[in-house]
């Protein structure tokens, strides 16, 4: 039987992109973000992704207001 | 395995900011958490998917979205504060295939430029408006704005907004839907996934608007200002979603677009040459050249008082005198004086000439000629003619009172008895021209200025009637029997 291949996603942050504002930290549904003990190139604690549980629902894509903090990587297994 | 980018850097952003000074090139110069970054990302994503980053021109604002031309991938111009809908209109009227966006904040908007959106509205300017309201003055530190809440605090209401003293929050949506030409308003807010999802479909609802030239469209997105009002992300929306939208409900007020058609305007004309001669009638070539007249009389101000009934031509008499100056090199002024009716009332003019400076232009005292063409202008001016002056008036409507003018050289014709026989009561003016001419001739030319009076006189009517040859016929004819029938009446007496 033909399975359809199995997609995950992935949350890339930015290090050097985030200004720390917790925007996303809040918008993810399953509290995959949080800010991260590092202070980046401007000053700010940047956000960090767990690790995986990802299901690229975009929440935190688009309420983060930098224009390219965050990243929603599409992986498709094979 | 394979990996790609499900949502990255919107393409309608700039992929570095060259135009941003210092060393941040990839990130926008907005606070941590500002709504403004929240928008942008919207509109770059949708003008790129959209296909109109070439199409596009945005008017930016003042406020924190003054800068708004470093980040997006389309033309920009920076306007005035609060006029970036005067902006937008030209844009759109000039290049009606553009897309157009006005960018505006709250105090840009419904403060400084309020005016300028509800008319642009009234108007149903084809363009969108992306109108942020974070319910305070971002840029200068937080002063109240007009949306400010009721007993909200900021730096200019510290006690919290008084309703008593400055009013209620301005709710722009429910305005402008009450306008006959907009297609399409809706209020959003820059809060939760789900509301920014609905803002991002109403961003893309609005550009394609804009795209079918359907009119008028204006979303609003309640925003945050987070560092102005001291909150974190959290309370920030909770802030607007709770209390910002009581005063300013979410949703759509008005969605015509559908049943309207493209607007399709008058072609704007660009030839240069032809608004230049419309607005600059032609240089008549001279046959004096540039002769200048001699007469003494010119070293110093020369005064005249032209007055009568609004329409029986004062203003444009005196205006043919002020040509004649300008024609022969003076110094000349021509200031009408008139009441709102545009008949029937009474209307003047003062000329006054001289080969030196004029000090007022207003002819209020020691004329040195008057001319009447009614009886209550005799009235009203004769005070104002200096002793030795001269006087002309129209003996078809003027009966001169017994001992009246004693002071002065006194000349009169019926000008609008002698207009009417030559067909045209309009000239009865160039009439009067003639008889002022004759009367010139009599009392301030010397022998040069009296053998070109006419070539001059006649070069100024033309001029004042260029590209209507017919009227300029008949006014020189009416010019001519002027001179010929002025009656020289009385000299001072004393
Ligand atoms: C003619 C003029 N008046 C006043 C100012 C000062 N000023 C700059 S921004 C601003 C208010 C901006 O508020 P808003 O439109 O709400 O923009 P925000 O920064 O909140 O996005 C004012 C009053 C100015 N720059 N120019
Ligand atoms: S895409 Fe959705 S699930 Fe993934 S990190 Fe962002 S908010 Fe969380
Ligand atoms: S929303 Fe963007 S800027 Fe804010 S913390 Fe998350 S990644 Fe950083
Ligand atoms: S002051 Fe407010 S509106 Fe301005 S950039 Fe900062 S957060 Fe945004
Ligand atoms: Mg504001």
């Amino acid at each position: 039987m033909e399975t359809k291949p199995k997609k995950t996603f992935r949350c890339d942050i930015a290090f050097d992109e985030c200004k720390g504002c917790s925007r996303c930290v809040e918008a993810c549904p399953r509290s995959l973000l949080k800010l991260g003990d590092a202070i980046n190139m401007m000053g700010f604690p940047a956000a960090v992704y767990a690790g995986e549980g990802c299901i690229g629902c975009g929440a935190c894509y688009y309420s983060c207001p930098e224009p390219g903090a965050i990243t929603i990587v599409e992986i498709t297994e094979d | 395995m394979s990996e790609k980018i499900k949502l990255g850097r919107p393409a309608g952003f700039f992929d570095v900011f060259e135009r941003r000074p210092g060393a941040i090139k990839k990130n926008m110069h907005y606070c941590p958490g500002c709504g403004h970054g929240v928008l942008h990302k919207l509109i770059a994503e949708a003008i790129a998917d959209l296909g109109i980053t070439h199409r596009v021109v945005l008017a930016a604002p003042v406020g924190c979205a003054v800068f708004a031309y470093y980040y997006f991938k389309c033309r920009s111009i920076q306007c005035a504060h609060g006029r970036a809908p005067a902006v937008a209109t030209g844009l759109t009227r000039s290049n009606p295939d553009d897309v157009i966006i006005s960018y505006q904040g709250d105090g840009d908007l419904a403060s400084i430029g309020f005016n300028h959106i509800l008319q642009a509205a009234n108007r149903g300017e084809n363009m969108t408006v992306f109108f942020v309201n974070n319910a305070i003055y971002g840029m200068t530190g937080g002063q109240m704005a007009p949306t400010t809440l009721p007993g909200q605090k900021t730096q200019t209401s510290p006690l919290g907004r008084d309703v008593l003293e400055t009013g209620y929050p301005i709710r722009v949506c429910e305005m402008i839907s009450q306008f006959d030409a907009p297609v399409y308003v809706e209020r959003c807010a820059l809060t939760s996934f789900k509301n920014i999802m609905a803002a991002r479909r109403a961003v893309r609802k609005a550009l394609q608007n804009s795209m079918d030239k359907k009119g008028f469209s204006l979303v609003e997105f309640l925003s945050g200002c987070p560092v102005n009002l001291k909150m974190n992300a959290h309370d920030m929306s909770e802030f607007i979603e709770t209390k910002m939208t009581k005063f300013f409900p979410l949703g759509v007020y008005l969605d015509r677009a559908a049943e309207r058609e493209p607007i399709v305007r008058a072609e704007m004309n660009y030839d240069a040459d032809k608004i230049k001669s419309l607005l600059y009638p032609e240089e008549i070539q001279s046959e004096l050249g540039d002769y200048k007249c001699s007469s003494p009389v010119f070293d110093k101000e020369c005064r005249v008082k032209i007055s009568g009934f609004g329409g029986q031509g004062v203003l444009s008499l005196g205006y043919i005198l002020a040509i004649l100056g300008k024609q022969r090199n003076f110094n000349v002024s021509w200031l009408p004086s008139y009441g709102p009716e545009m008949r029937g009332g009474t209307a003047n003019c003062s000329v006054v000439f001289s080969k030196s400076h004029i000090g007022s232009p207003e002819a209020a005292e020691n004329c040195d000629m008057l001319v009447c063409m009614n009886q209550p202008s005799v009235e009203k001016f004769l005070p104002i003619l200096k002793a030795g002056g001269v006087l002309v008036y129209d003996s078809s409507t003027v009966k001169l009172p017994e001992g009246a003018a004693k002071d002065h050289y006194v000349y009169g014709l019926p000008a609008s008895d002698l207009a009417n026989h030559l067909g045209d009561l309009r000239a009865a003016n160039t009439v009067m021209l003639g008889a002022i001419a004759a009367v010139m001739a009599d009392n301030f030319l010397d022998d040069a200025d009296k053998a070109n009076l006419d070539t001059a006189m006649i070069e100024a009517v033309r001029e004042m009637f260029a590209k209507k040859a017919k009227a300029a016929d008949i006014n020189i004819e009416a010019y001519k029997t002027g001179k010929e029938k002025i009656e020289f009446k009385s000299v001072p007496k004393a």
